[in-house]
């Protein structure tokens, strides 16, 4: 690689990962997002002018912003000579710093919070996320989710709209209404992962950007709210997920946790989400609380990860976490699942009489499950019309080669 | 400080219900509606008769037209409102709940253009 294309492929790294901070920091002091985007886009243009001659600054974050805000005061004084409203003026003159108004102060928490607003459509708060904190382009994040661009551009454009029109604070929630509010944001960024981590369709299997995206979410969120065990369990449930990564598709097909290559996952990243999941536990036992989904779905995956071949894993441990879980998420997926786990400990006939109680038909996870009961029970004829509705329930690539494999393979 | 409607939505069902059954909500209302005032929150605000005492008036065309019956035909419609003062839309959103809980209807949240 060239000199040139390698500060190019500097400065573009610098910028997917300060975007975020710079157009937070630059919503917060001119509480408009379309001038903070362009802004940004703006000192990037400068960037990528100045850097190669003048070489990358020690602080190109700092650079970034003041760039970025030097450009949005020229650009509102510009406006303020063409028309009468002296409101944006004024707060170039306003310099006072920010009224606290959380718990914790970022300027890039409040634009998550603000981004994930329950007043916008669900859809709209995952673009928007990506598109403001994760500096993805609206291009990215369309074939990430697989609409077109311009109905990306535009549902985008509409939640910034509304955002504006209706007033939606760029805020933390107070403590009361923070769990509430927190919810929201961490299954947005739960979605990003799982958007990643099984892409519900498209050529790519697994979507490694979506996925380091939302873990780089998990990883701010943690850093601003530590004592929030939810997001420590989130963090944790993607980390112990994410490291078995590289061993979940081989020759383009899909390999079930049981058949996995245990040598091949992650260790680091596996460490580092147990030592979250201990902390957790730690602060349920201290506080006598009682642990979220995040922290519950972490700590099963935390006893997966802890066998080091599939014939240790600690069944009966696994679905003692699962009757906690249905506690705190009575879903049918849930439940799902807990009868796969329970398979394992008391037979399949049990779980099949749970699973055929659930009205999950339209999930590709559900006729996967009969079919696997079902061929473990030697009811040859049923499980291969539960892995032909597996197949046509899902279009990942290559789940559906897993899935024809096993239907090949079931017995007589 | 911007203005907000909130809308309350509903079918006939409200209008049915007995005086007697409907009290405890008409209580609520007006203590929720005495509290917004004294906090400096309310602007207007009150019930509407059933959607059988609206006419349409269409002055658009050379002549005007008024014609019996709501603008839209629907199962729900407004029964109510309020026009409120607040800082955002979460300040909003939590009269709006409080509203919603008084006076046991659905209540849509809308801003007014501010005028500029």
């Amino acid at each position: 690689m060239t000199q040139a294309a390698d500060i190019r492929a500097e400065i573009d790294r610098i910028y997917r990962e300060e975007y975020g901070r710079v157009v937070a920091s630059l919503a917060r002091r001119f509480g408009d997002l379309d001038i903070a985007e362009d802004m940004a886009g703006e000192a990037l243009l400068t960037a990528i002018e100045r850097w190669p001659v003048d070489g990358i600054p020690p602080n190109p974050g700092g650079w970034l912003t003041t760039t970025a805000a030097n450009r949005a005061i020229d650009k509102i004084r510009r406006e303020k000579i063409r028309d009468t409203k002296h409101q944006a003026a004024m707060m170039i003159q306003d310099d006072t710093p920010h009224e606290p108004t959380g718990p914790v102060e970022d300027d890039r928490l409040r634009l998550v919070f603000t981004c994930c607003h329950p007043a916008l459509a669900p859809e709209a708060r995952v673009a928007l996320t990506l598109r403001l904190l994760g500096g993805l382009t609206v291009d990215e994040i369309a074939r990430a989710f697989l609409v077109a661009e311009t109905t990306m551009a535009q549902r985008i454009t509409r939640a910034k709209a509304k955002i504006k029109g209706a007033n939606i604070p760029f805020r933390v929630p107070e403590r009361g209404d923070l769990s509430d509010r927190l919810s929201a944001v961490l299954a947005v960024v739960y979605l990003v992962f799982n958007e990643g981590y099984l892409a519900s369709s498209g050529d790519d299997s697994i979507r490694a950007d979506l996925t380091a995206e939302a873990i780089r979410l998990g990883r701010i969120l943690r850093q601003l709210l530590p004592d929030e065990g939810e997001v420590a369990g989130l963090l944790a449930l993607m980390l112990l997920t994410d490291a078995r990564q590289e061993t979940r598709v081989a020759g383009g097909e899909l390999v079930t946790l049981d058949e996995q290559d245990r040598s091949r996952w992650d260790r680091v990243l596996i460490a580092e989400g147990h030592t979250l999941v201990r902390e957790c536990l730690a602060r349920v036992e201290q506080t006598n609380g009682v642990p979220g989904a995040y922290q519950i779905m972490a700590a099963i995956n935390a006893v997966h990860t802890d066998a080091n071949e599939a014939r240790s894993t600690d069944w009966g441990q696994i679905v003692a976490l699962y009757d906690q879980l249905m506690v705190v998420a009575p879903t049918p997926v849930v439940e799902l699942n807990r009868a796969v786990a329970l398979a394992e400990l008391d037979g399949p006939d049990v779980a099949l009489a749970i699973v055929d109680q659930l009205d999950l038909s339209g999930y590709h996870a559900w006729h996967v499950a009969r079919a696997e009961l079902l061929r473990r029970l030697g009811r040859s004829d049923e499980s291969r019309d539960a892995y032909d509705a597996a197949i046509a329930a899902t279009d990942n690539p290559a789940e559906t080669v897993y899935l024809s494999r096993r239907r090949s393979q079931v017995a007589g | 400080m911007a203005q907000y409607l909130l809308a309350v939505h509903g079918d006939d069902a409200v209008y049915d219900t007995p005086i007697e059954e409907a009290q405890p909500m008409y209580d609520a209302t007006a203590a929720f509606n005495e509290r917004i005032m004294a906090d400096g929150i309310w602007v207007f605000g009150g019930g509407l008769k059933r959607i059988n005492t609206a006419s349409v008036v269409d002055g658009t065309g050379s002549d005007v037209v008024v014609t019996d019956g709501p603008y839209l035909e629907t199962k729900e419609y407004l029964g109510g409102f309020w026009v409120i003062e607040a800082p955002d839309l979460d300040a909003a959103l939590k009269i709006a709940a409080e509203g919603s809980k008084a006076c046991g209807g659905k209540v849509e949240v809308r801003p007014f253009e501010d005028g500029e």
